[in-house]
């Protein structure tokens, strides 16, 4: 197992050097989708920290502890898609009965996130990378705070997209892909701050 | 029948499009599109499941309970992929590493999951392989293009042979991740001013 870099490392790197979402292009669908107000973004982006913290942890023990001794690594991707779904489907019952508040703000996000491919892409890329349990938590943090980031600001500057001019090709997903494309440009400058193997 | 398979097949390259029109599953194949070769995979591993899983999800939709049927189907997806991915590995260790967790990412691909609702959960097994096939290909067309003109400016290859020479400047930008960004927007810009200029010439 990699240990190249430390944990603390490992979370800032996917935060600012290998953000998901404007690097790996991962979970771009409800990233152009649900980012048109800062309030809804910061609720689904909240609902992606919570889930991509807990489905690295799940999946790292289901991957070394029962996949890995029967030499089932095939199986890794139905594994997968299956604890994700079904821890989805365990938060959003739960939530639903304790807290009505937090249901009503992370509720409707929950399902969204069973097809956000940035979920899957974290698990994926933390069995490939070879991470340990700590790293692969703090990687599974990291990826999601950066994705919120992203999101959070992506929803920002579309909000004052709403007056301004714009070509009428460019209109909706085109402008918003230049935008990212922007933001990647400025979050490629912390390259060579930190960088993940 | 005939005029239907030609019907749906027309939508699906163009004015149904997936990706410009629907902006649909870009996520796991943007990332490949820096490189011709690595894309033209993708795309045939993308066509394969999307077909076959639409076949397959219309052959079980009157078996599959309503309540559970995402999840039918996101498992008739994944096995697809994974035969996709031993393929790739056996055959192709080379490409298979530079996809990385890309190929597992078909999963997560809006556009197969949203045929497999959209389309095969209503219509008989053989127009929903028609139709699978098509939206495969109307996605797979467009990252072509744009892995073409990424590999082209960014490089100076194509298919990995050099065709400009030392005078052309790389812009290295085009094969990293702004790059991506830009070219799918110029892209849809382009296209859909030639789909306003039609409404209007139409009005």
């Amino acid at each position: 197992m990699s240990s190249g870099i430390g944990v603390f490392g490992i979370f800032f790197a996917a935060v600012f050097t290998s953000n998901i979402l404007l690097t790996m292009y991962l979970g771009m669908c409800s990233f152009l989708a649900v980012s048109r107000h800062v309030k809804t973004a910061f609720g689904l982006g909240s609902a992606v920290i919570f889930v991509m913290t807990a489905t690295s942890v799940i999946n790292w023990l289901v991957y070394y502890y029962l996949l890995k001794p029967f030499g089932l690594e095939y199986l890794m991707y139905i594994v997968f898609i299956i604890v994700i779904a079904a821890f989805v489907q365990i938060v959003e019952m739960i939530i639903e009965r304790v807290s009505e508040t937090l249901y009503t703000a992370l509720g409707i996000f929950l399902p969204l996130i069973t097809v956000n491919c940035a979920i899957l892409g974290a698990s994926l890329f933390m069995i490939i990378r070879n991470y340990t349990f700590a790293q692969s938590v703090s990687y599974g943090l990291g990826s999601g705070v950066g994705w919120m980031i992203a999101i959070v600001a992506m929803a920002g500057i579309r909000e004052k997209l709403a007056n301004a001019r714009i070509p009428k090709g460019l209109e909706g997903a085109g402008i918003s892909l230049i935008i990212a494309g922007i933001m990647s440009m400025a979050f490629m400058g912390f390259t060579g701050m930190i960088g993940l193997g | 029948m005939n005029k239907k398979i030609g019907k749906i097949t027309l939508a699906n390259l163009g004015r149904d499009n997936p990706v410009f029109v629907q902006v649909l599953g870009i996520c796991s194949t943007l990332a490949v599109t820096n490189v011709l070769k690595n894309t033209l995979v993708m795309s045939i591993g993308l066509v394969f499941v999307t077909a076959l899983s639409n076949v397959t999800v219309s052959m079980l939709r009157k078996q599959i309970p309503t309540r559970i049927r995402m999840m039918v189907s996101t498992l008739i997806i994944a096995s697809y992929v994974i035969l996709v991915d031993i393929v790739l590995k056996a055959y192709m260790p080379d490409v298979s590493r530079q996809l990385g967790p890309y190929v597992g990412l078909i999963i997560t691909n809006c556009i197969i999951m949203g045929r497999a609702e959209a389309f095969a959960m209503n219509n008989k097994p053989f127009l929903s392989f028609v139709d699978g096939i098509s939206s495969g290909i109307g996605y797979s067309y467009v990252l072509l293009i744009i892995a073409f003109f990424r590999e082209l400016m960014g490089s100076g290859t194509i298919w990995g042979v050099t065709v400009l020479g030392d005078w052309w400047v790389k812009w290295s930008i085009m094969v990293m991740a702004p790059g991506a960004f830009f070219m799918l927007a110029v892209f849809i810009w382009m296209v859909k001013g030639v789909i306003l200029k039609d409404a209007e010439v139409a009005k």
